[in-house]
């Protein structure tokens, strides 16, 4: 599924045309983006958490050249699946187990 | 941020009631959540990638007893970030 997909899933199940729709999506997806971009945690419940971590500095070797290089220590976004979501793929349960 | 702040945003560009943008952030979430059930990669470009890993089972350890535990076979789900916004966070961040 792409964002055209979930567009037009929107449009469908809320009864607004395509062109609301679009706008939704977008600006539900460049709140996230802002938000991240900021530095800023972001954290929908049910669904999951968007949070910087930090990775420290290494040294890394480019695969195509096989040259090695060193990569500067890093902070980059990591979503956290949340609890409801991680249920509604994996049920830890007798019928799994 | 939450979803409150979302809301909010929806409710300045759209112009319809605080319920109504409440809802459609709910069912865009929902919408997203019902494709991963189904272990449907989800893709937004620009922003990134929700796709369910299977992974198998191994033999795990209790950190705090040091007790062997078997961990089963599982699925979880998995969020690759785009380079898109990789770069735009690294160009935000020298600014």
């Amino acid at each position: 599924m792409n964002k055209m997909d979930i567009i037009n899933k929107l449009a469908s199940d809320i009864n607004v045309n395509q062109k609301i729709a679009k706008i939704a999506v977008d600006t539900i997806i460049d709140s996230i983006k802002r938000a991240i971009t900021k530095d800023e945690r972001v954290e929908i419940r049910g669904f999951g958490s968007f949070t910087l971590r930090e990775y420290k500095a290494y040294r890394g070797r480019n695969p195509k050249s096989g040259e090695t290089v060193n990569v500067e220590p890093k902070k980059l976004p990591y979503f956290k699946v949340g609890k409801e979501l991680k249920e509604m793929i994996w049920k830890e349960g007798p019928e799994n187990s | 941020m939450t979803k409150i702040d979302i809301v909010t945003n929806l409710y300045e560009k759209l112009g319809f009631s605080k319920r109504e943008c409440a809802h459609i952030v709910d069912k865009f979430f929902d919408i997203i959540k019902d494709t991963l059930e189904k272990e449907e990669n989800v893709k937004i470009s620009g922003f990134g990638n929700f796709f369910v890993r299977k992974k198998k089972a191994r033999r795990g350890r209790n950190p705090q007893t040091g007790e062997e535990i078997k961990i089963t076979e599982r699925k979880v789900l998995s969020f690759r970030l785009s380079q898109v916004l990789k770069d735009d966070i690294n160009i935000a961040r020298k600014q």
